[in-house]
């Protein structure tokens, strides 16, 4: 594992992002992943504060949803390495245990997926799939437990929950699947709510209602959620930090208003510039390609699709700094 | 090696190419084994003349019911005084030949039957089905004992009976294939650019059907030798003293108790080839099925 | 007549209903039989050269309308007419000239593909099919049309399974042009992709419909692209079209609820989550009389429950609504 990362640290002492605030609920720092020769994740960092919410952005290959899985502890060990920390409520996630994960995954932290359809088992009942983790996890009744399910399908805006309980996931539309697994998900109480792009298979009205119900219902609990998204604007919308991720490497990070309305990395830059409003007149797309996981390149993975890449950033990997307002990886930034 | 792309069943395939493949016996050393296994029967069936050590039908009177031995006869003798190892790598011969044969005919069978059905639908397709069902109302072997008794015995009787017997098996499944092809949108989208119904089928849903189907023809190989020595072992398959597995293991069931190896030479090497052929064909289904496809 | 006979396509007043069986009030009492009307009066006319996006919710009846057009499905009633000839009955040569004519671009572009062809045999089958180019010539037309998409000539050998999902798509916009089409329909041709990625195909397809003429009939149900792509929008609802008209007059000014609706549900840049339109699309069976957004639109009054709005005409601008949204007059 060690050998795998072989990766020119920039600075191992200061490694902790600067960013970190001290009531953060997750910090991940410095987190590595390698599948085999490839190295998924590169040295990423952030922190998420309690109640607040973050969006993971970036094509697919960048490692969003790779993050979200080493969070709720289902990446297939021992087949990948893991390095860094990640700090949730101070216990280490990264070397947590699965009798660890026991006690976390479904209780303190909750994951949404993009698939409802595919999340919720068919052959049993909404209520059956929504009784289960309170029933196990909080120690309720049978009867206790159906009480509870009712109050959460009507939480999430499902008319008729008493009888959506004896409906099967298929009786039910996209958007009502996803409206249940974000139920069964809150169902606990969780402090960190993983929302791995909830509403990519779904209507844009759809979207909206989910994407607010999502919001409403972990602000009312208090809770922090992480979006994995590939639509800048609805992070904009959404979410107050952002990380934007390119090939496992964090290009650029902080508040969302801040990224997003001047973004400095020639990468947010152009995944701007690919998003589609109203009035866009012309567009002008980023080259095609993807990122190479070879470990041993050094560098910014970025750099051979990057119209201003210097000679230097194929040659040296750029230290992630603090610079007006957010954290930036970038030789040559924007303006 | 990359224009040879070979099948996977079922439509959302991944390249298989021949490099795949190697790299897959690679990283897998049972398969890799059985490989070797199933090629060393397939080149001792082809060459056997100049492998075994006797013909197979020498009987060496002096040397009857020999137990395995350095020797001239290394696994012994049967009752007739006949080399055991000659005679087993001859039977090897009989095992591929039906094999294959049986599953030549069941696959082909099965492939004119499932496309007609598939390709039809409606009362062509149900009566087709039900016709299917009943050749699979029995197990296999029955139906082959059944086909037997109204063909009689030998070799290319036995192929027959069991190639027969395969073709409701592989009805099926093609019928399965062509269904799931004919819904895929390259079919319709030949349709719209007016592509005859006949040239769609041969272009579009054949080429998509017969990969799949040759992957299950793989797996149905050591049934279909299971099948034939079974046969054989009743005393209703090839006749004595055709050098058939089988009818080998038939003949010496009565000396089990004192003379094992008798049975035991030809149980073992339908045994071994059995276990191998299995091997080999999960590990072409796993390579090929993307159903079976375990997630990087 | 002569002045409409130059539209590839019209509707007139097109419906399409599936009988869907008995409903079953138990198991042995007979149900009334149940009709579900995917299509309900579409009227709609693609003249050449123009681009035309079809947007709406899923279940609002764009797929059907799609099938119609292609002649895949034919209309229960009304009638669907290409280069004025009914669709569903093109036989013989105008057959053919509405295979050659008329390109589907599929929304499941590596279902649409044979995985056992190479690319340069998916280009060229539209080619070889209706005998437009000497087989000498073949491989430089197959190079020069996917070099018009983007596409290294060396790809020729390739097989799908071996390309990106962008690639995939490049090689499905190729093979639509092979015949040299006079409309590309496209059935959510981008969505589904990386917004890089997104963004090429759009300018890819956008180049392409303005550089050759070809009339271009988008499904989407993103109104950014629909905004991008096409001078033209119709906005569906189960099974009608509730608006359509110039896409920026409509999606900046909308007069039916309904596209209003969908305008905010969008995503913008910083703007706060819009209230999201209530509830989902209905069912498309046994529909209640008056309007069928009623049920959802915050503008309903009474009459709105009772009277089924008609799609009128206002300039140049269609809606369907008794009470359309105020907006500026300047135009239309």
């Amino acid at each position: 594992m060690a050998a795998a990362l072989a990766i020119p640290r920039s600075d191992p002492a200061g490694a902790t992002p600067a960013a970190a605030p001290a009531d953060a609920l997750l910090r991940v720092e410095n987190l590595s992943l390698t599948r085999g020769e490839k190295l998924i994740l590169d040295d990423v960092s952030f922190a998420l504060k309690r109640g607040a919410t973050l969006a993971l952005v970036g094509e697919s290959g960048a490692g969003k949803s790779t993050i979200a899985l080493a969070l709720i502890g289902l990446l297939a060990r021992p087949q990948v390495g893991l390095d860094g920390r990640m700090l949730f409520d101070g216990a280490d996630l990264a070397t947590s245990s699965e009798r660890d994960w026991l006690r976390l995954r479904g209780r303190r932290i909750s994951m949404i997926f993009q698939d409802a359809s595919s999340a919720l088992n068919p052959c049993f009942t909404v209520g059956a799939q929504l009784m289960t983790p309170l029933r196990r996890l909080l120690g309720l009744s049978k009867a206790q437990a159906r009480k509870r399910a009712v109050e959460l399908l009507e939480g999430v805006g499902l008319s008729d929950a008493e009888s959506r309980l004896d409906a099967y996931p298929h009786q039910l539309s996209g958007g009502m699947q996803q409206r249940v697994m974000i139920a069964i998900a809150l169902s606990t109480n969780p402090e960190l709510l993983l929302a791995d792009e909830p509403t990519s298979a779904l209507d844009v009205t759809i979207q909206a209602q989910i994407v607010r119900l999502i919001l409403d219902e972990t602000r009312k609990r208090g809770a922090s959620c992480i979006f994995v998204l590939h639509d800048l604007a609805l992070a904009s919308q959404a979410c107050d930090e952002i990380v934007v991720l390119y090939g496992g490497q964090v290009m650029e990070a902080g508040p969302a208003e801040t990224v997003l309305r001047e973004p400095l990395h020639p990468y947010t830059v152009g995944l701007k510039a690919c998003v589609l409003e109203i009035d866009t007149e012309e567009l002008e797309p980023l080259p095609s390609g993807s990122p190479s996981f070879a470990s041993k390149r050094p560098g910014c993975r970025f750099a051979p699709r990057c119209a201003s890449a210097l000679e230097k950033c194929a040659g040296e990997k750029p230290p992630l700094i603090e610079t007006r307002g957010r954290r930036l990886a970038c030789w040559n930034p924007v303006a | 090696m990359a224009d040879v792309t070979l099948p996977a069943a079922g439509l959302r395939r991944r390249p298989a190419t021949l490099a795949g493949v190697w790299a897959y016996a690679r990283s897998h050393v049972w398969f890799l084994i059985a490989c070797a296994v199933a090629l060393a029967y397939v080149l001792a069936a082809a060459f056997a003349p100049w492998v075994a050590p006797h013909a197979p039908t020498d009987q060496d009177m002096m040397n009857f019911m020999s137990p395995p031995a350095w020797g001239p006869h290394l696994l012994g003798t049967d009752s007739f005084g006949q080399d055991l190892l000659s005679r087993t790598i001859y039977g090897a011969r009989y095992a591929l030949a039906i094999g294959l044969g049986a599953v030549a005919i069941g696959a082909f069978g099965g492939l004119v039957i499932g496309m007609a059905a598939g390709l039809s639908g409606g009362a062509v397709e149900w009566a087709l089905m039900r016709f299917v069902d009943a050749l699979l109302a029995l197990p296999s072997l029955i139906m082959a004992i059944a086909f037997i008794s109204i063909l009689g015995q030998g070799v290319d009787k036995v192929v027959l009976a069991v190639g027969v017997a395969l073709i409701g098996p592989f009805s099926r499944t093609v019928r399965g294939d062509v269904l799931q092809v004919k819904a895929q949108a390259f079919v319709e989208a030949a349709g719209l650019m007016g592509v005859k119904r006949l040239m769609v089928v041969w272009r579009h849903v054949l080429p998509n059907v017969i990969f799949p189907l040759a992957v299950q023809a793989t797996i149905r190989v050591s049934y279909a030798i299971l099948v034939s020595s079974g046969l054989s072992f009743l005393g209703i398959g090839v006749t004595p003293p055709t050098p058939d597995w089988g009818l080998m293991i038939a003949e010496g069931r009565s000396f089990v108790s004192f003379a094992p190896w008798i049975a035991g030479v030809p149980g073992a090497a339908l045994a071994i080839l059995l276990i191998a052929l299995s091997v080999v064909g999960d590990g072409v289904r796993e390579q090929f099925d993307p159903k079976l496809k375990k997630e990087a | 007549m002569s002045a409409t006979s130059t539209d590839i396509f019209r509707l007139l007043d097109v419906e399409k209903t599936y009988d869907i069986g008995r409903a079953s009030a138990s198991l042995f009492g007979a149900g009334k039989r149940r009709k579900l009307a995917a299509l309900d009066g579409v009227r709609l006319t693609v003249k050449p050269g123009e681009s035309l996006a079809l947007v709406g919710e899923s279940g609002s009846g764009k797929t059907t309308l799609l099938r119609v057009l292609l002649g895949l499905t034919a209309p229960t009633d009304g009638r669907a007419l290409f280069r004025e000839k009914e669709i569903a009955e093109l036989k013989g040569d105008d057959r053919d000239r509405f295979a050659r004519d008329v390109a589907l671009i599929y929304q499941d572009a590596r279902g649409s593909l044979n995985p056992r062809m190479t690319v340069l045999d998916l280009v060229a089958e539209p080619l070889d099919h209706h005998g437009l180019c000497p087989r000498a010539e073949r491989r430089d037309r197959v190079a020069a049309l996917l070099q018009r998409v983007g596409l290294p000539a060396e790809m020729m050998g390739r097989y799908t399974s071996a390309l990106s999902g962008g690639q995939v798509r490049r090689v499905a916009i190729a093979r639509a042009l092979a015949s040299n089409p006079s409309v590309l329909v496209a059935d959510e041709a981008v969505s589904g992709l990386d917004v890089s990625t997104q963004a090429q195909l759009l300018k890819l397809l956008r180049d392409l419909q303005r550089d050759m003429g070809v009339s271009l009939v988008f499904i989407t149900h993103d109104l950014g692209v629909a905004a991008y792509l096409c001078e033209r929008i119709a906005v569906m609802y189960l099974g009608r079209i509730v608006e359509t008209g110039a896409t920026r007059e409509v999606l900046t000014a909308p007069a039916h609820p309904y596209t209003r609706a969908l305008l905010n549900a969008s995503p913008k840049f910083f703007a706060p989550i819009a209230e999201p339109l209530p509830g989902e699309i209905p069912s498309p069976i046994d529909l209640p009389k008056g309007c069928r957004f009623a049920g959802r639109c915050v503008e309903a009054r009474d009459d709105c429950r009772l009277t089924d709005p008609a799609l009128r005409a206002d300039g140049a601008r269609a809606f369907a609504c008794l009470h359309p949204l105020d907006r500026p007059r300047a135009l239309g």
